[in-house]
């Protein structure tokens, strides 16, 4: 890292590298909150701790598997898909009955469950931390425009566009992502049109915990798998959201990139407050545009 | 005047409570007499986020921020500021007020989910400042050992001024919800637009409301000072929003004494369960689930609809 107050322009595209990789992950996790939150209308809490869930499943399947870049991969696919049935049963279980509710029951009521499923993971995985250094395909650096950067990182540069491509691709070409879009604008037109709009919920809150899950899995590599990280994750996730327009995507697109980009070249400018200075850009943007950047859906 | 506010009953059972809770310390170990004093700092704490919520509707999803500016208030006064506890009592009120003015005006253009989103998000901000401002909150250690009087530095000492202040806050909190500032805040709950058209200035009673609450929850925070001598940034984290929102629901939010009821339940399973099991909040987290499935009204509020005679001096009625 390079000292403060020296900005040279090799550190500064360095960051901008780093920013955009972890914007990735905070995009993957917030706009499968974005997505629940238009179609469902749940702000949806425990979508933090199925992020937590997915890192420390992630970690329990690659370590089974013996560590190796196989196992990684196996771990990528296979723990979204867990924490995704997770999702399925607390939609089917209990979610659903309170479709009709407004908000702040929601959000208490999701609230709750997150309470129980931070217990669940302390009883699990206990309460120590874990780490799982990256597999060994992963490891050590490549040269990028002569700076030398991480090879993990330079795989989530290279998937956030995919999944973003996948996303519009899900949402705007497929039959389901066009019902699920016509759903949050009007839930009941859509129903008057003879689909079943509660299999279109389950299918939408699935996809969302998949992406919790996948954002999970993918940070596992990258950061201590600690009890709490799912507090952080979930403000975080839920202040793109807002600045994006609830509801809204490529919104969250936006705010991912606003949050991941302010942190990371705020390491240089004012390494102290760096964490701070995505909040900051949050109430700038709020301030001027209160309801986000971009339409919402509401 | 005080004829339509009081009844002579409820007063006197007022009476006898208050009495109660100035007698009980003299009998109990220490343990329970701290387990008090944390009731009423967190049942002061409901009560106030229960004022703008309940009462007003508004879904204030930020309001541990003006409990926590409150006992960083009162703490730096004291550490960094050299100067006296009370002058910290004092001041925390007002700071956590010009906090609940600024955040405020920023908020009340909004409504509804977007008023809460956006305080979460300015909310967010002030914590994460206190958690990253080492040199002056001490970040993410928080501070500890601060020094108190002589008087308030007892437990029993610490009770009685807790108790003290906690009851005047609450007393003062129950005239302002039945002053007509109060009642037309109420209506504003029920019908904002008609409210508009009768020539109410909503977004300005909804201001005045939320600094109102502000203050009253930095009057809780600084009392959270004199119960634990230390503060801490978990004190400003929407996660303890979250756990206040669930004591005001637990007890009922359209009853003045539900959240302070709510208070006391959270804090008794977390002290007595919590021994037994580390794994209480998952008992909290079903009761909660329980709570909106089946009785979306809380503990009091239910009693209250199923007898029909509760005292509707001391409780609100469900518009």
């Amino acid at each position: 890292m390079e000292s403060a107050g020296i900005i040279t322009f090799t550190s500064l595209f360095q960051q901008i590298l780093v920013g955009l990789s972890r914007t990735t992950i905070l995009f993957i996790v917030a706009s499968g909150l974005s997505l629940v939150l238009g179609v469902l209308r749940i702000p949806n809490i425990f979508h933090g701790s199925l992020y937590m869930i997915g890192a420390f499943m992630a970690y329990t399947l690659t370590v089974s598997l013996g560590n190796t870049t196989m196992g990684f991969w196996i771990a990528l696919i296979l723990a979204p898909f867990i924490v995704a049935a997770v999702g399925l049963v607390v939609e089917r279980g209990v979610l659903r009955l309170l479709y009709d509710r407004e908000h702040l029951m929601l959000l208490l009521f999701t609230f709750s469950i997150s309470l129980i499923f931070s217990d669940m993971v302390k009883l699990i995985w206990g309460a120590k931390f874990r780490s799982l250094s990256p597999p060994l395909f992963f490891q050590g650096s490549v040269p990028v425009f002569g700076i030398s950067f991480p090879k993990y990182n330079l795989f989530l540069l290279i998937l956030g566009p995919l999944f973003a491509l996948g996303l519009w691709f899900l949402t705007n070409k497929t039959k389901i992502g066009k019902i699920s879009r016509a759903a949050s604008v009007d839930m009941e037109m859509v129903g008057a049109m003879g689909i079943n709009v509660n299999l279109v919920f389950a299918f939408v809150f699935v996809i969302g915990c998949f992406m919790a899950g996948l954002g999970g899995a993918l940070i596992a590599p990258m950061q201590n798998i600690i009890q709490g990280m799912d507090h952080n994750i979930i403000i975080e996730a839920f202040l793109i959201v807002i600045i994006g327009g609830l509801g809204n995507i490529w919104g969250a697109l936006m705010g991912a990139l606003i949050f991941g980009l302010t942190s990371s070249i705020g390491a240089l400018v004012w390494p102290q407050f760096s964490i701070v200075l995505p909040y900051i850009a949050v109430v700038i943007v709020l301030i001027f545009r209160p309801k986000g950047i971009l339409k919402s859906v509401w | 005047m005080l004829d339509g506010l009081i009844t002579k009953k409820s007063f006197f059972i007022t009476l006898a409570a208050f009495v109660i809770f100035l007698i009980l310390p003299q009998f109990l170990p220490r343990f329970y007499i701290y387990l008090l004093a944390i009731i009423f700092v967190l049942g002061l704490l409901a009560t106030s986020l229960n004022l703008v919520l309940g009462f007003g509707g508004m879904y204030q999803f930020h309001h541990c921020v003006f409990y926590g500016a409150g006992a960083y208030t009162a703490a730096l006064i004291v550490t960094k500021g050299g100067l006296s506890f009370w002058l910290g009592v004092i001041a925390a009120p007002i700071v956590s007020g010009l906090l609940g003015l600024i955040m405020g005006l920023i908020c009340v253009r909004l409504s509804k989910l977007y008023f809460g989103m956006l305080q979460i998000s300015l909310g967010s901000l002030v914590w994460v400042l206190v958690f990253r401002w080492y040199s002056l909150t001490g970040g993410d250690d928080g501070i500890h050992g601060i020094a108190l009087p002589d008087i308030i530095y007892s437990t029993q000492g610490g009770y009685y001024f807790t108790f003290i202040i906690a009851s005047i806050c609450l007393a003062l909190m129950y005239f302002i919800v039945k002053s007509p500032f109060g009642r037309t805040f109420q209506a504003i709950r029920d019908n904002p637009g008609r409210c508009e058209a009768l020539g109410v200035n909503v977004k300005r009673h909804q201001l005045i409301g939320l600094v109102w609450a502000a203050i009253f929850a930095g009057i809780a925070g600084s009392l959270f000072v004199v119960v634990e001598g230390s503060v801490f940034p978990e004190l400003l984290f929407w996660n303890l929003s979250l756990e206040v929102f669930i004591m005001c629901l637990l007890g009922g939010w359209f009853v003045f004494l539900g959240p302070l009821l709510g208070a006391a339940a959270v804090v008794a399973l977390r002290s007595f369960v919590g021994i037994y099991t580390d794994y209480w909040t998952t008992i909290m987290g079903i009761m909660m689930m329980l709570l909106i499935l089946f009785l979306p009204d809380g503990i009091l509020g239910f009693f209250q609809k199923k007898t029909h005679k509760a005292d509707k001096c001391m409780t609100e009625e469900v518009g």
